[in-house]
């Protein structure tokens, strides 16, 4: 870990503003994911803006009838909120799927969101990674990629989204809320958050410099039958192989997210129009331009056969 | 003391402490977090500073150029040690290869310096300051390539890389029922929760290393080797072990480089593995590629077996054993088995939990299955029916005792297993496919020389002194149980005192051999102290007995304290084996019955029940023993269901090189665990006629879970880790 210098900022606006003044600055949470990559120097913030202190940690309803999720407001606490688990229960089933008690326990709504995309090169100074050295090569491509993305990736990087959270809030159509260093706010819809990795992988979202996540907005509860299945290979504190987050109404119609297939939550509205003629065509429109390795071509049969075991739930 | 007859009647079988199911000794201090771990050793030696390891970037080459000039200049930085600074090292004889790299790098994260500072985080950030240059060379990295040119694996002593019996190839050519399969096994890591970690502190010559390892006597015989050093300037202490499993058997890096580190420094140096380093630093079990041939008669009766195995290793390394078992569990006139060794420039491959047997049974257990399958018969009726008594290569030489039938029977009754479905991909459970599996166990029954020194106080407190290890095992729990019934007094009247080489040498922890050694080296010192306690009170040593705290003959009573009113005695004995393991075939046995349920979507496996009927003579503490055995099945769970190191056959490493990539077992994947011991004894193995029982464990119940999958999906799995990536193209269609 490099030697940084430390700040706890008492305002958004103010934590935004230390941040575009000092470059390599990086916002500090729970830290849960960020501390790990500064261990191994992969992460090398010259600065730390601590925002703990932001009183974005509350949970409160919009005029809209949505719900208004504060930056700070920690995983499990999240999961847990009564309103959430009535009006979004696929948010909270996707919170609890992920990590572990303690580290939900740690990790925040803004900086679930923003957790790198993984690879296991990636976590390896030793070898080339575009996204961790921009123009080294990629390791994985040719190399062990079980894990990682068959869709929306690049000859530059296939490292894979990991989070759950993510994939909820993508099938609820959630909004981030930020504030830049001047004080302007926006509402960046989240299909519109993650960047494709492109021959940029290291650039991971839209944000600006500076840009500080304030709170998720999520949109008046559609209802619907909510479900979140993560498939991994051990019951619990693992990444997904594949995830499905689904909202399926009475009708048949519906939305559906999948996660650990690309370099973020993967949704293609368009697909959902076949939802009523099972998961084969939208699989099929969804991954329609995978591009796959030996190692993780399975998770095209995968994706296909968990959403047509989560349809049949929905069903049931 | 010399054990070279079988045991006969003597105050263990008293079993009025021993084979209890006590709580273990050193427990409060382990959830009170007062049990010091090595890295915890803080006030040992005062002044401590700490030391961070800098691994090789590549897997073979040299290192053409180090640049240190930055790190010695980074805050705190005291002193930094390379092989260039270090002076001459040998190397140990547990080590294949060098503990501190350069200019030759044999293997991928091999330790080439280590960076001390103040702080910990001083020299962790100032070992990234390390600028090393490397000229990279070819290496072997594929065991499936390098597997045809495979040599004969070299043999050691008493046992031979290659067997035969009969003409094996005559008898399976005839035989009326064959197999022909291959199998393979991942490379997998221990993982253990504690890092290898030492601090080092020399007083002018002498060094004293508190570390973590299994072997005290070994590992400083390999350290003083090292350093170039008399093994009587090396002191090691090692009373807590943060789990092992075979990979703390030897010395490692952690060890040498903090004595390195402290000698330079001039003040007493901290070391602990990064985790990210411990995959590719130190030892792994290898992979294999096994080939199994079996030929039967129609009625099951085996004819003709053949077991052969791959596995690589760096140059003059050593072969994975898995054909071990091979030669002992079935029956058959006709046998042959052969390890090939292949060289291979990936990390050294050693010792893990159960080595052989672990990843031999993965593979012969299920060739078991199919062949029962192929012949029709159930598949622990198979076992039955070719159990052995004597060892089938050596007919003579018979099994002390041999339960494995009731191990199978017992198991089966207990298990339901006459409701399993005899067709595979027939019992749904919701969206469950659900199967059972069976699998043999087996684990030789090694013995070693140990020894004690046992001081029975002032106080009437008897302490024993070992540099036994305990490494979760409960070694110090089963000592203390040992003099407790020796001499007659209730368990709180032991303290036991282990790791520390100044202590008389034992055992140690590995091959299951512990339990059983280090036990038997306590009875030998009691024997003494008994002795001795019989001449000081006038007993006749024939008719005393030692209980209630008192020495007893007749209808007199004296008590203990009587005999050390002017002074504690202190005696110090070892037991020695004879050769009873050679005229007796040794081993514990067992029977693995396991319950899976396929998810029939997704191929997730998840374990619904399982059960190990275990024959492992007495049983010295049943609750400590049954914790050894449900660890192990736990790791047998990990190793047919997700434990894989994985390969870079490019880069020639272990890419998943933290516990996030390399998943071991969590609660949640754990069902019900039932262990079921065989009461009995085995006069044969020792005065405590006990034998080892944390390895037997593990042995078998990885194709158990194969096997059990097979019978819920009719998909036979050959191929370690089972994920579902390798069963999702042949699942039935999702409704």
């Amino acid at each position: 870990m490099k030697s940084f210098t430390y700040e706890r900022a008492t305002t958004p606006t103010e934590a935004a503003a230390g941040a575009a003044r000092n470059p390599g600055a990086r916002f500090i949470a729970g830290g849960t994911n960020l501390l790990d990559l500064m261990k191994l120097e992969i992460e090398t913030p010259r600065h730390l803006i601590d925002v703990n202190d932001l009183s974005l940690d509350t949970i409160a309803p919009t005029p809209e009838g949505g719900l208004r999720i504060g930056a700070l407001v920690r995983n499990t606490d999240l999961a847990a909120d009564a309103r959430v688990r009535r009006d979004y229960g696929v948010l909270s089933r996707a919170l609890l799927a992920g990590a572990s008690g303690q580290l939900r326990n740690k990790a925040t709504t803004a900086g679930n969101l923003l957790q790198r995309t993984r690879c296991p090169y990636f976590y390896d100074t030793n070898q080339p990674c575009n996204k961790r050295r921009p123009g080294s090569g990629c390791a994985a491509l040719d190399g062990y990629s079980r894990s990682l993305a068959v869709v929306g990736a690049s000859e530059a990087c296939i490292a894979t989204y990991p989070g759950d959270m993510a994939v909820a809030m993508r099938v609820l159509d959630a909004k981030v809320e930020t504030v830049k260093p001047d004080g302007a706010t926006r509402a960046i819809p989240i299909a519109e958050f993650y960047r494709a990795p492109g021959d940029t992988p290291h650039l991971e979202t839209t944000l600006t410099t500076g840009e500080l996540i304030t709170a998720v907005t999520l949109p008046q509860p559609v209802g619907g039958k909510q479900i979140y299945r993560k498939v991994r290979d051990r019951a619990s504190y693992a990444f997904a192989l594949v995830s499905v987050a689904a909202i399926v109404q009475p009708d048949g119609s519906g939305r559906v997210t999948v996660g650990g297939v690309a370099h973020k939550p993967w949704r293609i509205e368009s697909a959902e129009a076949r939802l009523r003629d099972g998961a084969k065509p939208v699989t099929d429109a969804l991954l329609a331009n995978a591009r796959t390795t030996k190692d993780n071509a399975f998770k095209l049969p995968l994706v296909e056969r968990t959403l047509a075991a989560v349809l049949a739930e929905a069903r049931a | 003391m010399k054990f070279d007859t079988p045991a006969t009647t003597n105050p263990i079988d008293r079993l009025k402490v021993v084979g209890q199911p006590l709580d273990r000794i050193d427990g409060p201090l382990k959830v009170t977090g007062t049990a010091r771990y090595a890295y915890e050793q803080h006030d040992v030696a005062p002044n401590q500073a700490y030391g961070h390891v800098v691994g090789a970037a590549i897997a073979k080459g040299r290192i053409v150029a180090m640049d240190l000039a930055a790190a010695r200049q980074a805050p705190g930085v005291l002193t930094i040690v390379t092989a260039e600074t270090a002076g001459k090292l040998d190397k140990g004889d547990y080590n294949t290869a060098k503990l501190l790299g350069g200019p030759e790098i044999e293997h991928y994260h091999q330790a080439v310096a280590l960076v001390v500072a103040e702080t910990f985080e001083q020299a962790r950030a100032a070992a990234q300051l390390v600028v090393v240059r490397y000229a990279e060379t070819k290496g072997a990295f594929d065991l499936g390539a390098a597997k045809d040119g495979a040599p004969d694996a070299p043999s050691e002593d008493e046992s031979p890389t290659q067997t035969a019996v009969g003409d094996f190839d005559k008898a399976l050519a005839a035989a009326a029922v064959t197999l022909d399969q291959s199998y393979s096994t991942p490379d997998q890591s221990h993982a253990m929760m504690e890092p290898h970690a030492s601090v080092a502190h020399w007083e002018s010559d002498k060094l004293t290393l508190w570390t973590s390892n299994q072997m005290i006597a070994w590992t400083v015989g390999d350290l003083a080797k090292t350093l170039r050093i008399p093994k009587e300037n090396v002191r090691l202490v090692s009373p807590f072990i943060g789990g092992g499993f075979g990979g703390k058997l030897f010395l490692r890096s952690d060890a040498v480089l903090a004595a390195l580190g402290a000698r330079a420094a001039r003040r007493p140096v901290k070391v602990a593995l990064q985790r990210p380093l411990i995959f590719n630093n130190t030892t792994h079990r290898p992979a294999t590629i096994q080939r199994i041939r079996i030929g039967a008669t129609a009625d099951g009766k085996i004819t003709a077996i053949g077991h052969e195995s791959w596995s690589g290793d760096l140059k003059e390394g050593q072969p994975e054993l898995a054909t071990q078992q091979t030669k002992l569990l079935y029956a058959g006139a006709n046998r042959m088995t052969s390890l090939k060794l292949a060289v291979l420039d990936l990390p050294e491959g050693n010792a893990m939990r159960a080595p052989g047997e672990a990843p031999g049974l993965m593979a012969l257990e299920i060739a078991m299955d199919e062949m029962a399958e192929k012949l029709k018969l159930d598949p622990v009726a198979f076992r039955i029916l070719n159990d052995t008594q004597v060892d089938p290569e050596k007919p003579k030489v018979a099994f002390s005792q041999r339960h494995l039938v009731e191990c199978l029977r017992q198991g089966a009754e207990r298990f339901g297993w006459d409701k399993r479905s005899v067709k595979p991909g027939t019992t749904r459970d919701g969206k469950w496919l659900v199967g059972m599996g069976v699998a043999a166990a087996f684990r030789g029954n090694l013995v070693m020389k140990s020894g004690a020194r046992v001081t029975l106080g002032t106080d009437g407190v008897v302490t024993v002194f070992s540099d036994m290890t305990d490494i979760g095992t409960g070694s110090y729990t089963i000592m203390a149980q040992t003099a407790a019934e020796m001499m007659g007094l209730p368990i709180d009247k032991v303290k036991v005192e282990l790791g520390d080489s100044t202590f008389p040498a034992s055992a140690g922890s590995g091959g299951q051999w512990g339990a059983n050694s280090a036990t038997s080296g306590v009875y030998a010192a009691c024997v003494k102290l008994r002795e001795a306690v019989v001449q000081k009170l006038g007993f006749n040593s024939a008719d005393a007995v030692f209980e209630d705290g008192a020495v007893k003959a007749g209808n007199r009573a004296v008590p203990l304290t009587q005999a050390v009113g002017d002074g504690a005695i202190t005696v110090e004995d070892t037991i020695e084996f004879g050769d009873l393991d050679k005229t007796y075939s040794q081993a514990t046995f067992g029977g693995h019955f396991v319950e899976v349920g396929v998810d029939a979507a997704t191929g997730e496996v998840r374990l619904r029940r399982m059960l190990a009927v275990c024959s492992a003579g007495r049983i010295l503490n049943p609750k400590s023993a049954r914790s050894q055995v449900i660890g192990a099945m736990t790791m047998g769970a990990g190793a047919a269901l997700m434990e894989h190191l994985v390969v870079d056959k490019r880069r020639g490493f272990f890419v998943n090189h933290d516990l996030a990539g390399y998943e071991v077992p969590v609660h949640a994947d754990i069902p019900h665990q039932e262990v079921v011991f065989l009461d009995e004894t085995d006069p044969m193995s020792s005065p405590m006629k006990a034998k080892g029982v944390g390895e037997l464990g593990i042995c078998g119940v990885g194709a158990a879970i194969a096997n059990a999958i097979y019978n819920a999906t009719g998909i036979r799995m050959r191929d370690y880790p089972i994920t579902l990536d390798k069963l999702i193209d042949r699942l039935p269609a999702v409704a």
